[in-house]
């Protein structure tokens, strides 16, 4: 897999994961924590990279 | 659901009391997740033994590199310092010639971001089991 988003997307899914995991105890708060974490993460790369995309560099 | 009072803690802290931490936190540091498992947090202690090891894989998959200690580069002593936090996986895949990283590859820089943050994620692990089996959590 070389796509950029979707190696994002594999590494969100990771990221969340394990900071849900941590950060809450009950597994349907884990559930809902990291859902918004990995929303949160695709939310701001697709963001980000839009506001990138301009820049001549 | 209501979380988690404050008996329920103190019942957990009394019991998992008689554990050193500090041996927690190795056996937390070498195989990730085992020392949630050890402190009784099955659902915890799997996700982590199952996610941790599974983003270093790919990481090494996507071509990344162990990478070595070298105090004359500072960034590259660092990502040593994060990929060193995942334990005994980082030993293995050593042994067994992984973690070479082709600098070349279109997706090295990938592999690195997912070697150096399994590891980082292991840190904050082995932190989280530290404060449990010192009865905090």
């Amino acid at each position: 897999m070389t796509s950029h988003l979707g190696l994002m997307v594999v590494f969100a899914l990771f990221v969340s994961t394990v900071f849900a995991t941590l950060m809450r105890d009950e597994p349907t708060q884990q559930l809902a924590f990291g859902a918004r974490l990995f929303g949160g993460f695709i939310g701001a790369g697709i963001v980000i990279g839009w506001l990138l995309y301009p820049l001549p560099f | 659901m209501k979380p988690h009072s404050g008996p329920i803690r103190t019942a957990t802290a009394d019991r998992i009391q008689p554990v050193n931490a500090f041996l927690v936190c190795a056996a937390a540091w070498a195989v990730p997740g085992v020392g949630h498992l050890w402190l009784g947090r099955r659902q915890k202690g799997i996700v982590f033994l199952i996610a941790v090891p599974l983003m270093f894989v790919v990481g090494l998959w996507l071509e990344g590199r162990l990478f070595p200690f070298q105090i004359s580069e500072p960034l590259v002593a660092l990502a040593f310092i994060a990929d060193l936090g995942i334990g005994l996986p980082y030993f293995i895949a050593k042994s067994i010639g992984a973690g070479a990283g082709r600098v070349v590859a279109i997706t090295y820089e990938y592999g690195n971001a997912f070697v150096i943050v399994a590891g980082l994620l292991n840190m904050l692990v082995v932190l989280d089991a530290f404060d449990i089996a010192k009865g905090r959590k």
